[in-house]
């Protein structure tokens, strides 16, 4: 392109005053893009005419400064109006959105502590049947016991009958020779009364002589009522008598329970 | 380029690229106004629409559409010819449009320092008739190409350089 012969073509001073076509006015900005000389040209033009235009004004401009920035700026509010209701609609939903957190919050903690409760209660609940367990399986273990004792070839069985005070009662003593224990069933007589306490015998017939094993204590919380006691002598009877509590030096006959005589 | 930087501020609604836009091109738009509806009073309200308008319409500029002076001085003509148009617009002062520019500085007071009316008077009057016609009918009237030849009967091709040269001593005489 000839910058000069397009400069005096006279077409910048037409793009200035805004009469070109619309392809012509692009094809203009474009050249003026590439040529700083050209875009030099159009700004001179554009001086002058502004120059010369602005001389023909009624009125300095200046003294309408003031009016005209406050009415075009005064549209803004418009604008700003919107944007200030976005923030506030923001503001809002942050609000509520935290209302709606502590609320959820507040709901958890809530769960939370029921469950907490429930929890110990479940635990509490689990430690009580657990004792039961033990307790059963403690049972069990006294009931196989009991079991393979009952079974045991060398125990001797004793039947016990009821005697003169109570003909109801009657016991079992099992006796194992070779470990010198007897084991009293005795859940065949009547729980003792306060301050008594049932008291076993080992009895030798010729001549009557008694010799205590021991007592039975805590008749009532025993729950099998089964005692295991001692027993080294020769025994050929056994005796149950009621005594004072502690026991007695010699059997009180008038109180006794149960007898029976050892099978030879 | 600067022209954008000016527009992309004035898009995004900074007061200070308004107040840039204002003093650069305020003046000359009135004067342009003014001429062609030829009262002080619609012409103040004419430019503050105009300044509104671009103020809201700055989006719409785009650098290819040519300078920001040239796209505002579009805007002012077509809403003072609008105005001139308009039913309640006095008839009578549309005879004084057959008056052009020139008639209005012949008697103009200088309105500030920076526009001196009677100096730029002096220079105008020096101009060919020609010059003059063209000058108000191609910057002050916007009139095309085809228009202007047609009003002024010389050929379509002889508007372009004829106008260069009007704007050449224009520039020489208050440029220099």
């Amino acid at each position: 392109m000839d910058i000069r012969e397009y400069i005096e073509s006279g077409i910048l001073e037409l793009y200035v005053a805004g009469v070109l076509t619309e392809k012509e006015n692009n094809e203009v900005s474009e050249a003026i893009k590439k040529h700083l000389e050209l875009k030099e040209e159009v700004e001179d033009i554009e001086t002058a005419i502004i120059k010369l235009t602005a001389a023909v004004s009624p009125k300095d401009a200046q003294k309408l400064y003031d009016k005209i920035k406050q009415n075009v700026l005064k549209e803004e509010p418009k604008v700003v109006t919107l944007p200030r209701k976005k923030t506030n609609w923001a503001a809002y939903t942050g609000w509520a959105a935290a209302v709606i957190l502590a609320v959820g919050l507040f709901y958890l903690s809530q769960q939370k502590n029921n469950i907490e409760y429930e929890l110990e209660i479940t635990e509490a609940k689990n430690a009580v049947l657990e004792n039961k367990i033990a307790e059963t399986s403690r049972n069990l273990q006294k009931a196989e016991e009991l079991v393979t004792l009952l079974r045991a070839q060398d125990i001797t069985t004793i039947n016990l009958g009821g005697q003169q005070v109570s003909p109801e009662s009657y016991a079992k003593v099992y006796w194992k020779k070779d470990n010198n224990v007897v084991y009293i069933d005795a859940l065949g007589l009547p729980e003792p009364p306060p301050g008594k306490v049932y008291q076993v015998w080992s009895l030798t017939l010729d001549p009557l002589t008694p010799t205590s094993l021991g007592l039975l204590e805590d008749f009532v919380s025993d729950d099998n009522k089964v005692f295991e006691l001692q027993n080294p002598n020769e025994s050929q009877a056994f005796g149950i008598t009621l005594e004072p509590a502690g026991g007695s030096e010699t059997p009180t006959m008038e109180q006794l329970y149960t007898l029976g005589v050892v099978q030879s | 380029m600067e022209q954008e930087l000016l527009m992309k501020r004035i898009v995004e609604k900074d007061p200070k690229a308004f107040d840039t836009l204002y003093q650069n091109y305020s003046q000359s738009l009135l004067g342009v106004i003014y001429n062609i509806v030829r009262s002080e009073e619609i012409a103040e309200e004419i430019l503050q629409d105009v300044f509104i308008k671009i103020w809201d319409k700055a989006h719409t500029y785009t650098p290819a559409k040519g300078r920001i002076f040239t796209w505002m001085l579009n805007i002012a003509r077509n809403a003072a010819i609008d105005k001139t148009r308009s039913k309640g617009f006095n008839k009578s002062k549309k005879n004084l449009s057959s008056e052009s520019f020139v008639d209005i500085l012949k008697d103009h007071d200088n309105l500030n320092d920076q526009v001196d009316a009677i100096g730029i008077s002096k220079y105008v009057t020096k101009l060919k008739e020609t010059c003059k016609s063209l000058i108000e009918l191609l910057y002050f009237k916007g009139f095309t190409q085809k228009e202007a030849s047609e009003e002024l009967n010389i050929p379509i091709g002889t508007v372009k350089t004829r106008n260069r040269n009007c704007i050449s001593n224009l520039r020489e005489m208050l440029l220099r």
